[in-house]
């Protein structure tokens, strides 16, 4: 590693090490300092305001204000000028293949298989590994994937889908599979628009498939811990009862599961909807596999660039994420409160 | 006693801050630097090094070079921003041009010699640094590549004792030949990411040009001529008859060509047998061939004929590409950099070093490294009708809507009316908001 280059620019350097903590440390004291001069009655109204304060600077700073102006954007032309829903109407318009509609089912598609695959892989590691007493190796491999940054993941799904005409021998993981063992012909995964079972376009699946691959250990390592959390005596006492364990996983461990399944669950929901970076690396969208938060990149980066239809685009995200932000953070509130 | 302490930590770091930021506004040490933007890394990093390691060593400037293959994105937001590079290369001038009429780059008029220019130069490059027409260059080219190369082994046409065709009509009758013994006349990959699809939009533009002529190609990217006019809609067809009804002269299909890099569409002609005869691409895709295959020799292994002309009245058009500079910061050391960019001298670097064709007629023949690269540079030079490449020109809303629309096409031919339709949806709103 070449660190020369942090000397390069000293004053920033000490900046960073001397003034940001000095920064800190001079606030919380100054605060602390006026807080004390304050009578004693008034200082637990004031002193929460003062340890909240920058928090609530830097939110509506670099989120609160953003956003609204993102919504005046959506509302506005190219040039400015108030356009009132048209970007938006731009956006819906040409159902079911033209505006942001492909994106809009792809962005469905991922809602529910990208939720569903991982809650279901997950728990279903979660529930076999527990009985096992190699439990902690295989499940760090399984979390792995967690520390690949998405673009990697792509590079490495990219030779696991790699076509080669047949014939040829397969470089593709998958296709070699296919033409050696099933004698098929191999398939253009990351292209092939063919409905699966009439349900999703088998490229589509394979990009969640890649995006599932990457998540699967989160979802796995919290319902293990919700898992471990259910009493041993509970379980021995439905034993005791007589009860199969297939029916102690239906009546007993999921049901004390449920409030973390769907905290996991919701938490699923919005990366799915704000899914793009797989997207963009695998496909950029084209062979309809676009999602909403690609199209808005697009729609924001191609010269001339559309300010209005993108941020259009982003309000729509917005408003589907929020209803999903608070039910889960109520949701949260609820498991937290049965603890 | 605590209070005491507390009051003299705060007025010590607070020094320190007042001191460092103090510093950190006067410190500008050396002869300057330029923040320069393109697009090469790898090989081409390292010849782009190259050309300004005598530039530094002369003048005591350093180079910041910065690279990105998303630089539409980069560069958009660093403009929007207000924090673009000294100088930026970039292969799409429509970006640039974006930019140039916003008033967020420098006119090089007074920057470079316009003279010494316009002897070196080939009118119609300096032409195309002239986007608005009113006599302001804003771009200027350092290195050029030619388009629509056909390339061959020429130990599989000896072996098969077919001639390179020298017209359109023989090129077909030679795919014809090819297809009637059983195997495949062409490779063609479309895969390239973000940009999936413009290896066909090269086959399409360079039909439209020597089919239709300049005047259609011009009123074409500048968005006056509809993609459902007979002379485009002529163009694609053209193509599809070199793709073959449910592209049965590529080889692997319509399957393979989506899944096929652009880069490695072109190696299995060099398989034995070649699984394909031909593959049409720039003159950058030798450094393809040899990374995949070290042990291919220019000329011996691979050669290359330029396009067929198709209609006589456009003999010798050619579609060319390249690096445009434009310069956001008007700085001595920018301003130092853009003249040196433009001389023999700084451009015969990189030409020796293969892979590109430098624009200056001062730039001597004898620099180019073996005889394939010579005589590309002799067809730039011998090209009568000379035109950048229309999809880097349009807007890239267009240039995007072309790309995905020949993904579509080379899928299933039969769709190319509604394909054309919806280009012409994306054309009636893609210049407008510009």
């Amino acid at each position: 590693m070449d660190f020369s280059v942090l000397l390069t620019d000293l004053p920033t350097l000490v900046v960073v090490l001397v003034g940001v903590p000095a920064v800190l440390v001079a606030y919380i004291v100054g605060g602390e300092y006026l807080v004390r001069a304050l009578p004693d009655k008034a200082r637990p109204s004031v002193r929460p305001w003062i340890w909240v304060g920058p928090a609530l600077l830097l939110v509506t700073g670099f989120l609160v204000a953003p956003a609204v102006g993102t919504v005046t954007q959506s509302l506005q032309d190219s040039q400015g000028n108030f356009v009132g829903l048209q970007n938006f109407a731009a956006q819906l318009s040409g159902f079911p293949t033209g505006g942001a509609w492909i994106a809009i089912r792809d962005n469905l598609l991922w809602l529910i298989f990208y939720t569903l695959f991982v809650l279901a892989f997950g728990l279903l590691l979660a529930v076999i590994f527990d009985r096992v007493p190699y439990e902690s190796f295989v499940k760090s491999l399984i979390f792995m994937p967690m520390a690949i940054s998405s673009v990697a993941l792509v590079v490495i799904w990219k030779f696991m889908y790699a076509y080669q005409v047949p014939g040829q021998p397969q470089t593709g993981t998958l296709n070699f599979i296919l033409s050696t063992l099933f004698h098929q012909d191999p398939r253009t995964w990351i292209q092939d628009e063919t409905p699966l079972l009439g349900l999703i376009p088998l490229n589509n699946l394979a990009l969640i498939a890649a995006a599932v691959w990457g998540i699967v250990g989160f979802s796995m390592v919290i319902l293990s811990a919700a898992l471990k959390g259910i009493p041993a005596d509970l379980l021995e006492a439905a034993r005791v009862d007589g009860a199969g364990e297939i029916t102690i996983f239906r009546r007993v461990i999921f049901p004390l599961m449920m409030p973390t399944v769907v905290v996991v669950g919701t938490t699923l929901v919005i990366f799915a909807l704000k899914a793009f970076d797989v997207v963009y690396a695998m496909t950029a969208g084209n062979y309809d596999t676009d999602v909403l938060a690609n199209r808005m990149y697009k729609l924001l980066y191609q010269a001339p660039s559309d300010y209005g239809g993108a941020s259009a685009v982003a309000v729509i995200l917005l408003l589907t994420v929020v209803p999903v932000l608070i039910f889960n953070l109520r949701q949260f509130r609820a498991v937290e409160a049965r603890r | 006693m605590r209070d005491l302490w507390f009051k003299r930590g705060l007025l010590l770091s607070l020094m320190a801050v007042v001191t460092a930021v103090a510093c950190g506004t006067g410190s500008t040490a050396g002869k300057g630097s330029v923040s320069v933007m393109a697009q090469w890394t790898g090989a081409e990093q390292a010849s782009f090094m190259a050309v300004m390691k005598p530039f530094t060593d002369q003048t005591g400037i350093t180079i910041k070079y910065e690279a990105s293959r998303d630089q539409d994105a980069l560069l958009t937001t660093r403009v929007a921003s207000g924090n673009p590079p000294d100088l930026a290369a970039a292969p799409s001038p429509a970006l640039l041009t974006t930019f140039a009429k916003a008033g967020k780059i420098v006119s090089l008029n007074n920057i470079v010699d316009m003279t010494a220019l316009q002897s070196q130069y080939a009118k119609s490059w300096i032409d195309l640094g002239e986007p608005m027409n009113d006599g302001k260059l804003y771009q200027i080219y350092s290195w050029v590549s030619l388009k629509g190369l056909i390339w061959y082994d020429p130990k599989n046409f000896t072996a098969k004792g077919y001639n390179v065709p020298t017209s359109w009509d023989s090129l077909i009758a030679l795919q014809n030949t090819i297809k009637s013994a059983g195997t495949t006349p062409w490779c063609i990959g479309l895969e390239s990411g973000a940009s999936s699809g413009w290896p066909g939009s090269d086959w399409v533009k360079e039909i439209v040009l020597s089919q239709s002529g300049p005047t259609v190609y011009d009123n074409w990217w500048q968005g006056k001529q509809k993609w459902t006019s007979p002379e485009i809609k002529l163009a694609w067809t053209t193509w599809g008859s070199i793709l073959g009804s449910g592209d049965s002269n590529v080889y692997g299909g319509a399957k393979n060509m989506a899944a096929t890099a652009f880069g490695d569409a072109g190696t299995p002609m060099f398989q034995t047998p070649p699984k394909c005869y031909m593959h049409n691409q720039a003159s950058f895709i030798t450094s393809f061939f040899t990374s995949a295959n070290p042990a291919l020799q220019p000329g011996t292994n691979f050669n290359f004929f330029a396009m067929p002309d198709i209609t006589p009245q456009y003999a010798g058009a050619h579609v060319v590409a390249g690096d445009a500079w434009s310069m956001f910061h008007d700085t001595p050391q920018a301003r130092q950099m853009m003249k040196y960019l433009t001389t023999a001298d700084a451009q015969a670097i990189w030409v020796k070093r293969g892979g590109k064709i430098s624009p200056n007629n001062q730039v001597s023949l004898d620099s180019y490294p073996d005889a394939l690269s010579k005589s590309t540079a002799q067809i730039l030079v011998a090209t009568k009708i000379g035109k950048y490449d229309a999809g880097d020109l349009m807007p890239a809303t267009m240039k995007n809507a072309y790309w995905a629309a020949v993904l579509k096409f080379a899928q299933n031919q039969s769709q190319l009316d509604s394909i054309l339709a919806n280009l012409d949806s994306v054309q009636a709103k893609a210049y407008t908001t510009s």
